[in-house]
């Protein structure tokens, strides 16, 4: 990657001491996280490990039930309603199924930020909208389209225009090629690169994918379920490059990028046998 | 990971049982105490917004079009029905009495207190209530809701101050629709099948069916809307993942709503009432 980030920078964004938990149960324990701005980080791990979880606390989407989030050195914990507001149109976030909205065409989605948030003729809208939309490669045709006349790729691209239509500082992609075919999924990932070429984005993708994370990020964080943990021990179980990956000792990191099922396999024939006994 | 099965370990016999009967019993409470909670935070969030900025024109019409315009069709055609139910089930026992020309008086004073708004609550908590809980179920499951939020817009400004709205600003004329229909019903059948006589249908009914009586129906049906698009946007809200869960969620907005209309009728006729027979203690009765 080029324009690689300054590590002297104060932290785009900054994970303390995160804990969430859903009733009785702790999705993330303790997570400390540093994101400079510029990077590219990509956050990876099994299904269930709290990825997701994490993208939505780092924008308020869910309440931490302890630790803090700051986003430009303010604790958004703290923010009144009004300034989270202000804070928000900051994000932009590219949702795991894209989060259209069903009710709307393509060109209301991409313009609906604007039309909350700017005072715009509907000529600018149109021009913007269009400007984004070609940007992912997509013709002006769709605009009047609803979300369920397109292919899972075509909804995936929208999503990104509508999240880039605001000029985000922060780009949040939640499994940005979960469900779509090889092509599809690098064209979602030479987006992200370009995403990145053109504006002066921070980025944090969470994803399973190991083309995707070596492809686009400068630095990969890996978590690890809560549950398969020793009590204690740090739920971030890699942070580095994605070219150190591959150099990690660490036998969780190398069956999950290798993609070997290991000791489930193992969990998974002794459940059958009990469930058989 | 343990593969134990996690109920080999629990201990068994009649005070296990019991503690795990109290235990339920106990987490039924507090679900209760939590939902009612949540549901008076939930309204006044809703009212906070009603004071603080009100919709946009292009998100309140939808809503009203879907509440109002398309409701408007089946209230009209279950008031005719009820109309001429009350006819047939009242006629035999009144023709028995002698008093089958006050037909008319029971018939339009039921409607316009109580069937009337009362039917046009529950048909509208049934078609828009389930839908409106359905559609928000599916926006919570499908992150459309968290997409709202990322973009700086507030869900309940956006996606439930327009039902309310819409709610409670058209319950009111589906009510007079309703009514309308009924007495149209209740008059047709009982002048054209059990050949009432025309004069002393619509005499009885002007003597005893009062402008308060018609005022109280519209009066609650308002309350009866708010109920109902509050109950059903919560629920949708609340929604749990997956398609049970939407269903869920539409199931119980229409049995929440239907249960809250009763009560809100009951306590609200009583009210009413009273008041209204303190300050007129000289109205006419039926009887």
């Amino acid at each position: 990657m080029t324009d690689r980030p300054n590590l002297n920078d104060p932290p785009l964004v900054q994970a303390r001491r995160l804990r969430v938990e859903f009733g009785r149960q702790a999705v993330l324990r303790d997570v400390q996280l540093s994101v400079p701005r510029g990077q590219t980080l990509a956050i990876i791990g099994e299904s269930g490990c709290g990825k997701t979880v994490f993208l939505k606390t780092l924008i308020g989407l869910i309440k931490p039930t302890q630790g803090e989030v700051l986003f430009d050195g303010q604790n958004l914990q703290r923010l009144g309603d009004k300034e989270l507001v202000q804070q928000r149109i900051r994000f932009g976030y590219l949702f795991q199924n894209a989060a259209l909205f069903d009710s709307m065409t393509i060109g209301q989605n991409v313009a609906f930020p604007l039309r909350q948030h700017r005072q715009v003729t509907d000529s600018q809208v149109q021009e913007l909208v269009l400007a984004r939309l070609a940007e992912v490669g997509l013709p002006d045709s769709v605009v009047v389209k609803k979300p369920a006349e397109l292919s899972g790729g075509m909804r995936k691209r929208v999503g990104l225009a509508r999240a880039l239509v605001m000029n985000p500082e922060l780009m949040l992609y939640d499994e940005p090629t979960t469900g779509l075919d090889p092509i599809m999924s690098d064209v979602i990932n030479e987006l992200i690169m370009s995403t990145r070429r053109t504006h002066p984005v921070t980025s944090i993708v969470v994803t399973h994918d190991m083309r995707t994370a070596r492809k686009v990020a400068d630095r990969v964080v890996m978590l690890f379920p809560l549950s398969r943990l020793a009590p204690g021990e740090p739920q971030i179980i890699y942070d580095g490059p994605p070219s150190e990956l591959d150099n990690c000792h660490d036998r969780r990191v190398r069956q999950f990028i290798h993609g070997e099922a290991g000791e489930r396999l193992m969990e998974l024939r002794e459940s059958r046998t009990s469930a058989n006994a | 990971m343990s593969t134990a099965n996690p109920t080999a370990d629990r201990p068994q016999g009649f005070f296990a049982a019991l503690s795990d009967s109290m235990a339920d019993w106990g987490g039924v409470v507090i679900d209760s105490v939590t939902t009612t909670g949540d549901l008076t935070l939930f309204s006044l969030k809703v009212f906070s917004w009603l004071i603080a900025r009100l919709p946009r024109r292009e998100t309140l019409l939808p809503s009203f079009y879907q509440v109002g315009v398309l409701s408007l069709p089946v209230i009209a055609l279950t008031g005719t029905f009820i109309g001429m139910v009350l006819a047939v089930q009242s006629y035999f026992t009144f023709r028995d009495l002698g008093l089958e020309t006050r037909l008319g008086a029971v018939i339009n004073m039921t409607l316009v207190r109580e069937l009337g708004p009362v039917l046009a609550a529950t048909m509208l908590a049934g078609r828009v209530g389930c839908a409106m809980a359905a559609e928000l179920g599916t926006m919570r499951v499908t992150e459309q809701i968290d997409a709202l939020e990322s973009m700086g817009a507030d869900p309940i400004h956006y996606l439930v101050v327009p039902r309310f709205l819409a709610c409670i600003f058209l319950i009111p004329t589906l009510t007079i629709m309703a009514d309308f229909m009924g007495v149209v019903g209740g008059y047709v059948y009982s002048v054209s099948f059990l050949n009432i006589d025309m004069h002393h249908y619509w005499y009885n009914s002007q003597r005893f069916v009062h402008t308060f009586d018609l005022f109280s129906g519209i009066f609650k049906s308002i309350f009866f809307g708010a109920a109902i698009a509050l109950v059903s946007c919560y629920r949708g809200f609340h929604c749990t993942p997956g398609a049970e869960g939407v269903g869920r969620a539409a199931t119980a907005a229409f049995v929440w709503s239907f249960v809250l209309i009763l009560v809100i009728d009951l306590m609200l006729g009583k009210m009413m009432y009273t008041a209204y027979y303190y300050w007129f203690p000289n109205a006419s009765k039926l009887f």
